[in-house]
């Protein structure tokens, strides 16, 4: 097995390839990072042939680790890096229980956090990707984790998935090329490419901030906006969680709060720009 | 670590971890949640002082554990109202009853479906109660619902449409088609009343039950875990005089005298029990075998030795049923995939 070990926020990995090429493309994209805490990894992450004969025939990549969902159907070989991330997500989607996990992109400034839900094809990645290069700090592309004793936003900043549109439009915006992953084409999930977050979201990896706005994006509509009420907010939050029935008690009481604390909006945006004037103004309101 | 060995010294003896490198480490939650384990080994680790990064990663496991146990807990409430109301005690088998009662099996321990036995002749009248308190069939096609109703010894397994538990409602230990012929009537008979309308198998019924689990069961997959729930059982109730004799006993009156000797001394191998060397028995050459495929994983949780795997596999369809019958059932399986 080729290995890497790496740190990002508080989950230390372990992951592990019987291909060198797919580990060492996640070296690069992942160069920078920390080791693990007293270099123990305490997650496995890894990907393998499906069938024995698969390592070397039509290779193809299954997605495997600690924590695995019976099914899930074996990738191309050329999607190997992506087929790792998917097999980080998983062991985090299924297997955290010290964070809730909030499906959504994360950004902070001035110690307050930002947190955009949204499905995929919303626009979250790509609006938290461009406002961690002007004046804020990326918490998360994927799940924001909840620190369950103290309800604090932990960064998680795991490599940022670009896809379709979205990978032009930030190539266009970030200029050094070392930050970005192979691209990847005709993925389950379309074209795709990583985007490994600044210095800056790297170095304060261990700084939480208080989540002090939510707001739900939906890319490619004329603008607008609207209030989200507490209950619909509850709701969203606990459909996007994985672990919030794993966690019980503690993890319902810790989403009624977030539920019942934070102010929530939606809003609607055709395009980058007038994205992050909306944002802008909301935070300007809220105070961030 | 080239096999699960590793853990199941961890288990037996926490001490053995306090040596333990980085490497290790990581190797060793990897196996212990592809065996699921982890819950278990985070409780016998409780108290060792190790590295931060382990130790919340045991507190988390245990605090995932105990919400495992609530969830269990619930089911079997769930199973009382449904099933007592018939007049009926219903007998809580494996991991629930462990929870239930209390015992050190149940510490950290993953329960999974709720199993239950009733007697057989009242199997029609639990069956309509669970499916009018909401359980719905998890295989509803034909042949399933002929095959485990005519050969198993259970009914197919029930899935509760709201909350998405399941319950396998047991009449015996064996299919009826297995050469060896469990007593059903003598483990009623001697079950024990643990809460009103609540019963478990008495301690040596639950070792014979915990034996034929684990080397009738699948391919022997999670048998290290079954091994280890006769380990923490045979460490309890060894102290009660007379055990061994019963054990003796009701191993015979079960026709499972040779299995319950294996299984002893598995775990007089692998875990270092305490067990009562004449029932056990001398080791035989073939017990490395089952040891060799229970230890069947990788430092990364990747089962290995896959010509192991797929021999316990076709013996224990061998033990379930005669040749002809398995080839036919085989068949009809593979056909309907």
């Amino acid at each position: 097995m080729h290995s890497f070990a790496v740190r990002i926020g508080r989950i230390s990995y372990r992951i592990g390839s019987p291909w060198a090429a797919p580990i060492a493309a996640l070296r690069r994209l992942y160069a920078d990072y920390p080791a693990p805490e007293d270099g123990i990894a305490t997650v496995t992450a890894r990907i393998g042939p499906p069938r024995p004969w698969r390592r070397w025939i039509r290779p193809q990549v299954a997605i495997e680790g600690d924590h695995s969902l019976p099914d899930t159907v074996p990738m191309a070989y050329d999607h190997a890096l992506l087929a790792i991330e998917m097999a980080m997500n998983m062991q985090v989607a299924l297997g955290e229980r010290r964070h809730l996990l909030i499906h959504a992109s994360a950004v902070e400034r001035n110690g307050k956090a930002l947190i955009m839900p949204g499905d995929s094809g919303s626009g979250k990645s790509t609006l938290a990707a461009l406002l961690g290069e002007r004046g804020w700090r990326l918490l998360a592309d994927e799940f924001v984790m909840i620190d369950m004793a103290t309800g604090m936003a932990i960064p998680f900043p795991r490599a940022i998935s670009l896809k379709n549109s979205a990978i032009a439009e930030v190539e266009g915006r970030i200029a050094d090329p070392a930050r970005f992953g192979p691209y990847l084409s005709n993925t389950p999930k379309g074209e795709l490419r990583h985007l490994r977050p600044n210095a800056q979201a790297i170095a304060r990896m261990d700084e939480p901030a208080l989540p002090a706005l939510i707001l739900f994006p939906s890319y490619g509509y004329e603008a607008a906006s609207d209030g989200v009420s507490r209950s619909e907010l509850f709701m969203r939050l606990t459909e996007g969680s994985t672990n919030y029935v794993a966690l019980g008690q503690p993890g319902f009481d810790r989403m009624l709060q977030l539920a019942e604390t934070v102010p929530s909006a939606r809003f609607a945006y055709p395009d980058s720009d007038s994205g992050i004037a909306i944002v802008e103004q909301f935070c300007a309101e809220a105070g961030l | 670590m080239k096999d699960a060995r590793a853990l199941a010294t961890a288990l037996a003896d926490p001490i053995s971890t306090l040596t333990f490198g980085a490497d290790d480490w990581t190797s060793l939650l990897a196996i212990a949640r592809a065996e699921r384990l982890d819950g278990s080994l985070a409780y016998r680790l409780a108290d060792l002082p190790l590295p931060a990064p382990i130790v919340r990663t045991l507190e988390d496991a245990r605090a995932q554990a105990e919400f495992g146990r609530t969830q269990a807990l619930w089911e079997v409430e769930m199973a009382r109202r449904t099933i007592a109301p018939l007049g009926i005690a219903p007998i809580l088998l494996k991991g629930s009853a462990f929870a239930f009662a209390g015992l050190p099996a149940g510490v950290g321990r993953l329960v999974g479906d709720l199993d239950i036995l009733v007697p057989r002749d009242r199997l029609d009248d639990v069956e309509a109660a669970l499916l009018m308190a909401g359980f719905d069939w998890a295989k509803d096609d034909a042949y399933s619902q002929r095959y485990y109703r005519r050969w198993m010894h259970e009914l197919p397994p029930l899935v509760h449409r709201d909350r998405g538990s399941m319950i396998d409602v047991h009449h015996t230990i064996l299919p009826p088609t297995a050469r060896r012929t469990p007593d059903a009537a003598a483990l009623i008979a001697d079950s024990i009343e643990i809460a009103p309308g609540l019963r478990i198998l008495s301690p040596a019924d639950m070792i014979v039950h915990a034996a034929t689990h684990l080397f009738a069961d699948g391919d022997l997959a999670g048998g290290l875990r079954n091994l280890w729930d006769i380990d923490r059982l045979l460490r309890l109730f060894a102290a009660t005089p007379d055990f061994w004799l019963q054990l003796d006993t009701r191993a015979r009156r079960h026709e499972m005298l040779e299995p319950v000797a294996l299984a002893l001394r598995l775990a007089d191998r692998l875990f270092a029990t305490p067990v009562e060397p004449r029932l056990a028995g001398h080791d035989r050459i073939r017990d490395t075998l089952f040891i060799r495929r229970m230890l069947a994983r990788d430092g990364w949780g990747r089962p290995t030795r896959p010509a192991s795997r797929l021999g316990f596999y076709i013996r224990s369809h061998g033990m379930r049923m005669p040749p002809l019958m398995l080839a036919k059932h085989l068949w009809t399986k593979a056909r309907a995939q």
